[in-house]
């Protein structure tokens, strides 16, 4: 029954942020006709109007699409956390146990921090980030739940630990803040602004020492269900190609010549690989964590 | 980009005047090596060395599947297997590369603890002349006097390393410097991922790992040497003659399922005694709840619950009356159902001549179910002992065991079969209590089945050191990424009418080491603070 919901609003999340993406790419086109609209206007040699007074003025328009997903995507964030919460609940463990409720609490963070993000830097620039962040997310959640979707169910006896709760807590939300960093980035490699380099970094800075964490009490669960703390598993061994290619992501930032666009590249292919962990890892290459199920 | 937040991360060695030029190779080897351009390139080649050991299969993990996979490339599987390519993480190029970080690192991190340590006691530097090229500045001038403003600013940096200097003319100005714990934190994690690595050199050297089946209901296992595990891997100086002596003992063992068969609990009832319980002559066991995440811990040595599966007992009555009863751990071939398959081999007994005792042994192999399918063809549905069935073929005949060369516990030897050395004398589906009879008046009682338990004991004298270490690695991260290192400037010159004059302009400049990590938003806070509500220059 509330596992039935829990799919209902999944679904209906993801309907509603592709309705936030439509919005946000709305806003895309219409700012980018307003920004054209002036050399025209001059082109055809009249005077530049400073304002339109006639017809409602485009850059508005723009801004009112750009609220509009804005709020599309809060509701969206909103009913893919119930969603997550009632299959919690209807499973009465912790909603990621499989890689479906493992995908779906990635793109959840994803989204919230995308969030957080805007709000605290209130830039409408940053806002068409919007699409990117939410193209990701959207495909995610469409593969989640179509080739990965699993009942709700117990979790084999192995994963019946609280450090289930913790480990994978911190790599779903360490992999959800890197996505939002991943894009930055990727967009910056398109158009680098100071902005989208900066969110990057501010966002990576976040996960980092969070993914570290998720790490380790990784290798602290291992210790007790498999014996040994670190086994170069397949998907530990990932896992640690990750966490170096961040920490050659940070050392960038701190070596001259490699502090923007080539730093930008290390935090995509970081990203590249937190993806491939997931998806590759669990479902091409057996090892231990692939009785986490698919 | 050479702005003034470029301070010399990599240290300088200061090359060596009137030395031999092969002194002077040597320093400036190492000033490469120790820089951070290098850093990153070897942090690249490590990522880039370990990729194999996710994608190609991996000696260590599973070897069967190695071998599989060198069958199946003859090509470049075995130059592959050359290269190292099947044990990365044993392989010398790997070792090479994060060995080289390491040197690196340790000659990045002396000089860079120095430094940290003379920094700690250096008031903050003098204020630059032009405040306006730094990346944070501002300026205003307000309608009070120098004394007033600098008495703001001091309170409102408190907890900043504070000095202020006089310029000629009256003008005066105060340095002011934080967040010292950002390198503090910087040296602390690169200093533990120095000690993880001294963690798990220790791990390597000195642990040990062995698996060993044991029956439940009673069967032991004493942790006294290497022969007595079915596998075990030893630290590279660990030769098994030291081992911790404790015994463990399975009284019990229970698995229970949901309905779909998934398995819901796996339990184990144990007993064990510590070699200081053994040493002191004590007879009590004492009892332990073995279960999956829940290893029982000695001193040092750990026992887990790796897996179970069935064990036939059957018993052979041989025509003269005598009788051999046998239990053998049996392996699953399919862990869902936990259809196992397996060998029981019986010698018959009172043969004294040797040829004949050899031509008269006996194996029953053949596949178990848990929960029979109930067909002719003996499969499983369940894993759970509901309706248990073996399906035995049974073969006679010579079964090799004293050829000198060791043979699975849990087939026949094929060449036996080959050779007819070993014939195949009956084929029949049995539940317990029934019986296969052989033509020469042997009868085979399928009798009952126990359970067994795979006990895997690993001992590792580096973990501690390694999760002490780990903890402090993210100590020091979160400090280094939260906390930025940050100076600010102020700049007091009077200026108007007056005797003091009664108004100054304020000039104020900051700068942090890594500047995209937002001390702007502070330096913002500060300025607005400190020069009013901000105005636009
Ligand atoms: C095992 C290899 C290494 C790893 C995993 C590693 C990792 C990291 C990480 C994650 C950071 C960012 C966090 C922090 O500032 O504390 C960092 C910063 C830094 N590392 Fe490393 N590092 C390694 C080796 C080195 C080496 C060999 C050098 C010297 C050449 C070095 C010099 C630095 C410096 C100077 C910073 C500070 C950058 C800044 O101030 O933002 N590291 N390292």
């Amino acid at each position: 029954m509330l596992a039935e919901y829990s799919d209902y609003a999944f679904r209906s999340a993801l309907v509603v942020y592709l309705l936030a993406m439509a919005f946000y790419a709305a806003e895309f086109a219409a700012s980018r006709t307003v920004r054209r609209e002036p050399a025209l206007v001059a082109a055809g040699g009249g005077e530049l109007p400073d304002r339109p007074v006639d017809e409602p003025a485009p850059r508005s328009r723009a801004e009112r699409f750009g609220r509009m997903a804005v709020a599309l995507t809060i509701l969206g964030a909103l009913v893919h956390a119930g969603s997550v919460l009632a299959r919690g609940l209807a499973a009465g463990r912790w909603p990621w146990g499989n890689m479906y409720e493992f995908a779906s609490a990635i793109c959840l963070v994803a989204v919230v921090a995308w969030l957080v993000v805007l709000r605290r830097q209130a830039s409408s620039q940053l806002r068409q980030m919007g699409l990117f962040v939410l193209f990701p997310v959207v495909v995610l959640m469409f593969i989640g739940g179509t080739v990965l979707y699993a009942e709700a169910a117990p979790v084999v006896p192995a994963l019946r630990s609280y450090w289930l709760a913790i480990h994978v807590s911190a790599i779903a939300v360490a992999s959800g803040l890197l996505l939002v960093a991943g894009v930055a980035s990727a967009m910056f490699l398109r158009r680098p602004t100071e902005l989208l380099d900066r969110v990057a970094y501010r966002v990576t800075v976040v996960a980092f020492p969070i993914y570290t964490f998720a790490v380790i009490a990784g290798a602290i669960w291992a210790e007790a269900a498999w014996g040994r703390f670190w086994g170069w598993d397949p998907k530990e061994t990932v896992a640690f190609v990750a966490w170096v290619i961040y920490a050659a992501y940070l050392h960038a930032r701190a070596t001259a010549g490699w502090r923007t666009r080539r730093a930008a590249w290390i935090n995509v292919a970081g990203f590249a690989m937190v993806i491939f962990n997931l998806f590759f890892v669990n479902l091409v290459i057996a090892g231990l964590h692939s009785y986490a199920g698919v | 980009m050479s702005t003034p937040t470029e301070q010399a991360a990599a240290p300088s060695v200061p090359p060596p005047r009137n030395s031999p030029w092969w002194i002077a190779q040597l320093a400036r080897v190492w000033r490469d090596l120790t820089s951070m351009r290098v850093a990153l390139v070897l942090l690249f080649l490590l990522a880039l060395a370990a990729l194999p050991g996710a994608l190609l299969p991996q000696r260590s993990l599973n070897a069967a599947k190695v071998d599989a996979y060198i069958a199946e490339y003859p090509t470049w599987g075995p130059l592959l297997n050359r290269l190292g390519f099947f044990e990365v993480f044993a392989s010398p190029w790997f070792a090479a590369i994060y060995l080289l970080l390491f040197v690196s690192l340790v000659g990045c991190l002396i000089p860079r603890a120095l430094e940290q340590a003379r920094a700690l006691r250096a008031t903050p530097p003098a204020t630059p002349r032009n405040l306006s090229r730094l990346p944070h500045h501002g300026r205003e001038t307000v309608d009070t006097d120098a004394d007033d403003v600098l008495g703001r600013v001091r309170g409102r940096l408190r907890g900043w390393r504070m000095v202020e200097r006089d310029e000629p003319g009256g003008v005066r100005t105060l340095s002011a410097e934080k967040g010292f714990l950002h390198e503090a934190g910087n040296l602390v994690f690169h200093l533990a991922l120095v000690g993880l690595l001294v963690g798990i050199a220790l791990g390597k050297l000195f642990g040990y790992e062995g698996q060993v089946i044991v029956l439940a209901g009673g069967g032991q296992f004493c942790n006294t040497g290497i022969l007595g595990y079915d596998s075990f891997r030893a630290g590279l100086r660990v030769d098994g003659t030291n081992l911790d002596p404790f015994c463990v003992r399975v009284d019990d063992f229970a698995a229970s399922y949901l309905p779909n068969g998934q398995p819901d609990g796996f339990r184990a009832q144990l007993g064990y005694q510590t070699s200081g319980d053994i040493a002191s002559g004590a007879s009590q066991w004492q009892p332990y709840e073995l279960e999956v995440n829940q290893p029982l811990r000695l001193d040092g040595e750990r026992v887990y619950l790796l897996g179970h599966g069935y064990a036939p007992t059957f018993t052979v009555t041989y025509p003269d009356g005598t009788k051999r009863t046998s239990t053998v751990q049996w392996r699953p071939v399919d862990n869902a159902t936990l259809l196992s398959e397996g060998t029981t081999k019986f010698d018959r007994p009172g043969l004294t001549d040797e040829a004949d005792r050899r031509r008269n042994q006996l194996a029953i192999t053949g596949l178990f179910a848990p929960t029979s399918s109930g067909g002719q063809i003996v499969g499983s549905v369940f894993p759970d002992l509901r309706d248990p069935q073996v399906a035995v073929d049974v073969y006679r005949g010579d079964l090799g065991l004293d050829d000198g060369r060791g043979q699975s516990i849990f087939t026949v030897d094929r060449k036996q079969v080959e050779s007819g050395a070993l014939t195949k004398v009956a084929r029949q589906n049995v539940r317990p209590g029934e019986q296969v009879a052989l033509d020469d008046g042997t009868t085979i009682r399928f009798d009952d089945v126990r359970q067994w338990v795979s006990l895997q004991v690993s001992y590792d004298p580096g973990q501690t050191a390694v999760l002490v270490f780990a903890t402090l690695l993210l100590l020091g991260l979160g400090l280094s990424l939260t906390i930025k290192r940050r100076r600010f400037w102020v700049r007091l010159t009077p200026t108007g009418e007056g005797d003091p004059p009664r108004r100054t302009v304020v000039e104020i400049g900051g700068l942090a080491r890594t500047d995209r990590a937002g001390y702007g938003e502070e330096f913002s806070r500060l300025r607005t603070e400190l020069l009013g509500p901000l105005k636009e220059e």
